[in-house]
């Protein structure tokens, strides 16, 4: 019976492939790739008017979601975790989307209120 | 011996059964997880609240308008260049964070002292950065619950200036930066305790460098949200 857990242990390990050097800066040159992004489109392609303001602003979210899933899954090893820690960590924070869904909602009845 | 084995022994292999921690991790870490997560819920109900003023405004200060100088060098017409070396050097203090934690994998002692040094010094020339961007805004006439006069904000607006708009942009600026900051200083404060931890030896005698993993965690955090505090108030 010990010896099971112990190739278990063993398997899980084995799997457990984790950040090698190599991962790491790969990760960071995805980091500043995106970041570079950001700041073309913030200084150069809204200023001459390539793209409009509105449609730079989801842009810049959608950046910023993946720089955020890279630190996470990468940087804070989550990608590598028991998947029962994945879901603790990632299932709480959709209370969050809740929240900007609920605020937004708000702000566009505020701003009728402010007129 | 498979043969004798019964169904409940079988049950109690599995991660949920009991007896053993069902996602892996050692205890501490796990509890950095957790608080973490709070840590996210608090900087959110920050940055969503800020979200909703800004959005329910009708002006508010422009952000290629309110920063762009480098403190020091350039007064004018450098937007978002002081902010993207601050942004660039969270980043390359994550990464030598990392190395540390990935040396430490290995035991190489020498090797997590050098990745921590560079890892506080990172941080130190964060809060440096922050220092000077807020004396900039300090001198312009920003403060909490502080304004500049109306021909300073006249400069500061794309259209017509609100004073109540500024108003609420100090406040949260100068709050969620500041929160944010005020993080970064705790991070480099454990950064220091643990590197001397390291140098001493405390983390060799236990085997294992668990330690640099989870003050890891806490100092990529502060990145993650200086990627969301940077989009927010520098780009959007």
């Amino acid at each position: 019976m010990s010896e099971t857990i112990h190739t278990e242990h063993h398997d899980e390990h084995a799997e457990h492939d984790t950040m090698t050097k190599k991962r790491i800066w790969n990760v960071f040159f995805i980091l500043l790739g995106i970041t570079v992004v950001e700041f073309i489109i913030a200084l150069w392609l809204v200023p001459q008017h390539h793209i409009p303001v509105t449609a730079a602003n989801p842009i810049y979210i959608v950046l910023t979601l993946f720089k955020a899933f890279f630190i996470v899954a990468y940087f804070m090893h989550l990608k590598f975790e028991r998947i029962g820690l994945v879901f603790a960590i990632i299932v709480p924070v959709l209370f969050i989307i809740g929240l900007i869904l609920v605020l937004t909602n708000e702000s566009h009845h505020w701003i009728d209120l402010r007129m | 011996m498979s043969t004798t084995v019964s169904q409940i022994d079988e049950v109690k292999t599995t991660p949920w059964a009991g007896g053993r921690s069902p996602f892996a991790v050692e205890y501490g870490k796990m509890m950095m997880w957790f608080f973490l997560l709070s840590d996210a819920f608090t900087f959110s109900s920050l940055l969503i609240s800020y979200g909703a003023l800004r959005f329910s405004s009708n002006a508010w200060p422009a952000p290629d308008l309110v920063f762009q100088s480098v403190p020091g060098m350039i007064e004018h017409g450098a937007p978002l260049v002081f902010v993207g070396l601050m942004t660039f050097i969270l980043i390359m203090s994550s990464v030598t964070m990392v190395l540390a934690v990935e040396a430490g994998h290995r035991n190489a002692k020498k090797e997590v002292i050098g990745w921590m040094i560079g890892t506080i010094i990172g941080g130190l020339m964060f809060l440096g950065c922050q220092a000077l961007e807020w004396s900039h805004l300090h001198s312009e006439g920003f403060w909490w619950g502080a304004i500049p006069n109306m021909e300073t904000l006249k400069e500061l607006f794309h259209g017509a200036p609100s004073t109540t708009y500024a108003h609420q942009f100090a406040n949260l600026f100068f709050t969620i930066t500041g929160f944010h900051g005020f993080h970064v200083f705790s991070g480099v404060v454990i950064n220091i305790i643990i590197t001397i931890n390291v140098l001493m030896g405390t983390y060799e005698k236990r085997g294992s460098y668990l330690m640099v993993e989870k003050v890891g965690l806490y100092w990529h955090f502060v990145d993650l949200v200086w990627v969301f505090v940077f989009t927010f108030f520098y780009l959007v």
